[in-house]
């Protein structure tokens, strides 16, 4: 029975393919119903890869059409890429869920089936991008995973997020433009688009001294093309306007999902194709780093210096993709880790702070930071859950933000060298974030005299499940972090 | 110095590819007309594009369909690329038809093709931020 877990990946990239099709001709209620129990069944198939993974303890290379190696196209699984794929799945369910009510005001009627049409083509490319052991492939799904994205931007239709939608398309494909010139760079040297004969290519013209510059600028091209389309600093500046006057639902899956499936992508690269060898020992890791650590101190001043909550909090999205990549150009093994926690970290905590946002921006009738004073009176759950995901972004322990901080810091000891400036930014970022979500919890506690009435527990009940939930993975993941790191420190070994 | 350009004609194309690339990378990063953005990036791909077919291309190969039962793959040229530039062209084609769409809409609501001039007439709009 496992052994037929093999062809799960490929049933559920196919399945979404399928759901897409279907969605453009059902009403929109129909259409709903079909994606959630979509992101469902994903979600399954990937746990039974997952356990697939497990069981036989390597990773899996999946020729399609059957075609011998070098040849054909492939997917290749461990550890690591289903529970990415699980983690997308399932926050892309809750969020679907949680964003309901905004989604039924947001969507234009008779439309409606379109945003899950979308949904579903931003699944099957972020599957894609996980599963996927061919470049030109992930150059594809990239592509696909721009456009869709696109889709579920400007889906709200006011002025503002038209714009949104367009500078997000010219920030995204100045990206994948450069990631094409990578990898037919690659291609022209060593004549393999297959990870595995990439990287066994690039070993040997490593080794051997050849094509230096051609690799060097290969290399540097995919790395940051990917790093621009997940919103590195200094490219970050399409993000405030992207997340923060979508749909909270689609502000979620935007900046907790698909800028993931990049970077999840370029981790990918760098184990399965570049090779961790020539990757550190190039330089370009180094960059990444410095990038990052910028990307960490201004995406937090930007935060705390923005009125608007929403933007205030794409702004610390900016910071967050800073981490992950502050942690990808920190060292091969303990930085890679802590990257790919704080990956999932931020996977489940932002779409949890868009949505409780979004509840609260409701109930306090303004976006700014001063109109929200009282806000979590009268929303209570919006506002427990929006403190819980603040919490976590700041890294308070118990949450899974603490988590990642932590293995941060450890990653910091396994490089002497940069370990003070490694601490230091890792401090001045938790104070900062700390500063801007704190004055924002204290003024919606703040207790004013009542002029709504509360919202109950029924109203917002898609919500509150859904919040619920997603607060309860990050709980889970902060308490009982040890399994999870163990399971991705063996995934990563199978990257 | 002979040397030296004969081995820069030998990369002519390459050389030629990067310099539309670079071309097209600056006019959709820096020009504010959207419509020239969009042309930008339409010579941005096709410069990719050329680079891959030009490794397609095999001076004094024959064309990559076997002929007179010869199966001697140093006789021909290689075909991989030509079916990733297809791909290619069919992304870039959808690519910019999404970003026409966008271009449209934008210009029903605001009247201007220029990216600063709509910002300025959207941050109006929304008020703050």
């Amino acid at each position: 029975m496992i052994a037929f877990f093999v062809n799960f990946p490929l049933f559920s990239i196919v399945l979404c393919l399928l759901c897409a099709v279907l969605c453009a001709l059902l009403k929109g209620k129909a259409a709903r119903i079909v994606s959630l129990s979509l992101c469902g069944v994903v979600a399954v198939l990937a746990f039974c890869v997952l356990v697939y993974g497990l069981q036989t303890g390597a990773a899996t290379e999946y020729p399609m059409g059957h075609y011998p190696h070098p040849w054909g196209n492939e997917l290749r699984f461990g550890i690591a890429e289903p529970l990415v794929a699980l983690v997308f799945a399932v926050v892309m369910l809750l969020c679907l869920i949680g964003g309901k009510q905004q989604l039924d005001v947001d969507l234009e009627p008779g439309k409606r089936n379109l945003y899950y049409v979308m949904c579903d083509l931003v699944l099957v490319s972020l599957l894609a991008l996980a599963y996927t052991n061919d470049v030109f492939t992930g150059y594809v799904f990239i592509e696909i995973c721009t456009i869709a994205s696109c889709g579920l931007l400007m889906i709200r239709q006011i002025g503002r997020t038209t714009l949104a939608a367009t500078r997000y398309m010219i920030f995204s494909l100045i990206g994948s433009g450069l990631f094409l010139l990578g990898v037919i760079l690659l291609y022209g040297v060593t004549g393999q688009l297959l990870m595995p004969s990439l990287k066994a290519a690039i070993a040997a013209l490593w080794e051997g001294g050849q094509y230096r510059t051609a690799l060097l600028s290969a290399m540097t091209l995919m790395t940051v093309g990917l790093a621009i389309k997940s919103g590195l600093f200094p490219f970050h500046l399409w993000m405030p306007d992207t997340y923060a006057y979508s749909t909270p639902a689609s502000a979620g899956i935007l900046s907790g999902l698909v800028s993931k499936g990049y970077s999840f992508l370029l981790i990918k690269l760098v184990f399965g194709v570049f090779g961790t060898d020539v990757f550190y020992g190039s330089g370009v890791s180094n960059v990444l780093y410095v990038f990052g650590a910028l990307g960490i101190i201004v995406g937090s001043i930007s935060a705390a210096r923005e009125k608007d909550v929403f933007r205030m909090i794409a702004f610390s999205s900016a910071a967050q993709i800073g981490y992950l990549y502050f942690g990808i150009g920190l060292t091969p093994a303990l930085g890679m880790l802590a990257a790919i926690f704080h990956l999932l970290t931020h996977a489940v905590t932002k779409p949890l702070l868009f949505l409780a946002a979004g509840q609260l921006g409701e109930a306090a009738g303004g976006r700014l930071r001063h109109t929200w004073r009282g806000a979590a009176h009268r929303n209570r759950t919006a506002g427990l859950m929006f403190s819980l995901g603040a919490f976590s972004m700041i890294g308070i322990p118990l949450t899974m933000g603490f988590v990642s901080k932590y293995r941060f810091a450890l990653a910091a000891f396994e490089r002497p060298t940069l370990l003070v400036v490694t601490l230091i930014v890792l401090a001045v970022s938790t104070v900062l974030n700390a500063m801007y979500f704190m004055r924002v919890i204290i003024g919606i506690y703040t207790p004013v005299p009542e002029r709504r009435t509360r919202m109950t527990l029924r109203e917002q009940r898609p919500f509150a499940v859904s919040s619920l939930l997603l607060a309860l993975l990050n709980l889970s993941a902060g308490v009982a972090a040890q399994p999870l790191v163990l399971l991705l420190e063996r995934g990563l070994s199978l990257l | 110095m002979q040397g030296f350009w004969e081995q820069v004609w030998n990369v002519r194309i390459p050389i030629a590819a990067v310099l539309l690339f670079a071309v097209g990378f600056v006019t959709l990063l820096l020009h504010r007309n959207l419509l020239k953005k969009i042309i930008g990036l339409n010579i941005m791909d096709t410069a990719a594009y050329l680079m891959l077919t030009s490794f397609g291309y095999i001076e004094g190969r024959l064309s990559p369909i076997i002929q007179n039962g010869n199966t001697d793959p140093a006789l021909y040229g290689n075909p991989l690329p030509a079916g990733l530039v297809l791909t290619g062209i069919v992304v870039s084609v959808s690519v910019t038809a999404v970003l026409l769409a966008l271009t449209v809409r934008l210009y029903a609501r605001y009247h201007s093709l220029n990216l600063d001039e709509i910002y300025a007439m959207a941050q109006k709009e929304h008020g703050l931020g």
